[in-house]
């Protein structure tokens, strides 16, 4: 297994390099001035990439100040106002406690997308880590790291993050690091094969016969030569992320309630869907489906599905 | 055969560290052993002697290792701390259920990708069209809204299916499977239907084909002989990646629709805290995975003897 995925693996990502090629070959024969890049990465995204955009825009703006822009507090609901229907006063109607689902709707941004935050970060951090140090020092080293990959390799992403929960207990912040190493291998390895290539370039050796010490080297040198892959990469996962932390918000094993979370929402309303009123979890259902959409799209836009270093999951 | 041996070997080996892994997970746990598996939970003296035993956390850490694996091997797997029934007996009870979603879900991303990819890849025009633009969708909707609309649509609002159980004899039981292995399936068929169509629609500009063509070969036998056959070998390996991934991606799916699997108990366990049975079952999950992962392995040498010969040498 391990022989065939690495092979699978770097053929992956030398078909984004090679794309990563052609794309600092445009960016070489143009003028280099930072309106021409942002023009370059508007033809590439077309105008339904923009659309993505404006939505993933949208979203990003719910999370940051949607908080104070609501028409009613979302955690607090009254007996008296369970599942309306959509109206001028209730958007969307309102949730089986009476909650205004449009008010839970926006202030389930934030969550929807901190958790995400701190997965992509966490993951970026040490994958990146992992890889540059393995490439570094090479041999037994990079050997030894990739056994630890491969064993973290043999547990389905989701077990992992659900086995962190089990002894860490539920909530935002642990089950987004629990994700975020069932998403290392994957990026680390991605990493790996990318600045393996730099580190036997001419550059680097000549770095090092100045005498600048390997650390140096790796983060002011190669760091900034893999940096376009660890951004596509974490923009893709971000994603996946999303899905996989409403999933766990979903079986109550991340964001607790009464807080408004999309995954939380589709769960709560469970029961009132099967009772004939499934707005609640068909709204926060389609608030993900379009910001995963959406992101999905910039990213293979930009920088290639393969950059995540896997297919799916 | 040697690829066979080594192959063996490599999971043998991953597989004794992740059991290691989920044992030491519950030395990782905040506190002590004894209070993680209590949980706050008020017990008497004996039932506390009977944890410590089935833990054996009087002897050293190698034992207990020992004593917990060479259990698993006997089959006993201990008690759940919640109910004291034995692990292996709750598990039992459960895995046909599992079994039966996972294969049914196999089953359709085997037809539904493959047929929907070589469908878009061969036909063209409004398929093809109509065939990208749901698997972009598929994607994009987590398996569990999938399980929630299918459910709110075909039990609810139409009442063809029941909402929730797994059914009692074959025919029931397909019955009451079919919105779960569709909910389940439904982002894996949409990958593979897309890595089906690449594949295809690759092949059909290969030189081959064109030749094959040029010599005026009967269109059906230039399809499925040089076409479809050739395109194949990519496709199997994704399939073999997502028919692993739905082990563990079923919890979700059993969870929303209250399946008595052993995804469902995973979960409950969790959030109950009943660590016994979560260890079990996780440890039960990532041999699945790594056995399917093998298998897939085994299928691609079958089918391209390439494969075979270069790993051989």
């Amino acid at each position: 297994m391990a022989v065939k995925e690495t092979t699978a693996s770097e053929t992956a990502a030398s078909e984004t390099a090679a794309s990563e090629t052609a794309v600092l070959a445009d960016a070489l024969a143009a003028p280099a001035s930072p309106t021409s890049r942002l023009a370059g990465a508007r033809r590439r995204l077309g105008w339904i990439g923009m659309a993505c955009v404006g939505v993933v825009a949208a979203v990003v703006l719910a999370a940051v100040v949607g908080q104070f822009l609501v028409p009613y507090d979302p955690t607090v609901g009254s007996v008296t106002q369970r599942h309306l229907g959509s109206s001028a006063e209730h958007l969307l109607g309102t949730d089986q406690a009476g909650r205004d689902i449009f008010s839970r709707l926006i202030a389930g941004a934030r969550t929807s997308l901190l958790g995400p935050l701190i997965v992509v970060g966490a993951t970026a951090v040490a994958g990146s880590a992992l890889a540059l140090t393995a490439v570094w020092f090479g041999g037994k080293v990079d050997a030894f790291l990739g056994r630890v990959l491969d064993v973290l390799f043999a547990f389905p992403s989701l077990l992992l993050a659900i086995l962190g929960v089990a002894i860490f207990g539920p909530g935002l912040v642990t089950a987004s690091i629990a994700l975020a190493v069932a998403y290392i291998p994957y990026s680390a390895r991605v990493i790996r094969s990318v600045a393996l290539r730099e580190r036997h370039l001419p550059y680097v050796k000549a770095a090092e016969l100045q005498g600048i010490n390997g650390f140096t080297i790796t983060v002011r040198h190669i760091l900034p030569n893999v940096w376009t892959q660890i951004l596509t990469g974490s923009t893709i996962n971000f994603g996946y992320a999303i899905v996989d932390l409403a999933a766990l918000s979903f079986l109550g094993l991340g964001i607790q309630p009464p807080e408004a979370d999309w995954g939380l929402m589709i769960s709560n309303g469970q029961e009132s869907l099967q009772q004939g009123f499934p707005e609640q979890s068909l709204y926060a259902g389609l608030c993900i489906v379009v910001t995963v959409a959406a992101m999905a799209y910039i990213g293979e836009r930009l920088g290639g599905r393969a950059a995540a270093g896997r297919s799916k999951r | 055969m040697r690829f066979l041996i080594r192959r063996l070997l490599a999971l043998g080996g991953v597989l004794i560290a992740s059991s290691m892994i989920v044992f030491g997970a519950l030395y990782l746990a905040p506190g002590s052993p004894e209070q993680f598996l209590v949980q706050g939970r008020t017990v008497s003296p004996e039932v506390l002697e009977a944890i410590r035993a089935q833990y054996s956390l009087d002897d050293p850490l190698p034992v207990r290792y020992w004593n917990w694996l060479s259990g698993l091997f006997t089959g006993d797997m201990g008690r759940s701390l919640l109910t004291q029934q034995d692990v292996g007996a709750l598990l039992a009870s459960r895995i046909p259920t599992t079994l039966s979603l996972a294969v049914y879900a196999a089953v359709l991303i085997i037809i539904g990708g493959i047929g929907l990819g070589i469908l878009a890849g061969t036909r063209g025009g409004v398929a093809e069209r109509i065939v990208i633009f749901a698997s972009n969708l598929g994607i994009a909707v987590p398996t569990f809204f999938a399980a929630l609309v299918l459910m709110s649509v075909f039990s609810v609002g139409l009442g063809w299916f029941p909402v929730f159980g797994a059914g009692e004899g074959a025919v029931d039981r397909v019955w009451h499977l079919t919105l779960p292995a569709l909910a389940l399936s439904l982002p894996s068929i949409a990958v593979i239907a897309r890595i089906t169509r690449t594949a295809i629609v690759e092949e059909s500009e290969s030189e081959h084909v064109l030749i094959a063509v040029a010599r005026g070969l009967p269109k059906r036998i230039i399809l499925w002989r040089h076409t479809v056959r050739n395109s194949l070998l990519p496709v199997t390996t994704a399939v073999g990646m997502h028919i692993a991934g739905l082990v563990a991606g079923a919890f979700v799916v059993e969870y929303a629709f209250t399946l008595d699997g052993i995804g469902a108990l995973l979960v409950n366990s969790v959030q109950r805290k009943d660590f016994a049975v979560v260890q079990a079952i996780a440890l039960i999950m990532v041999i699945a995975f790594g056995v399917v992962n093998l298998l897939v392995d085994l299928l691609y040498t079958v089918i391209d003897p390439r494969v075979r010969l270069k790993k051989g040498q």
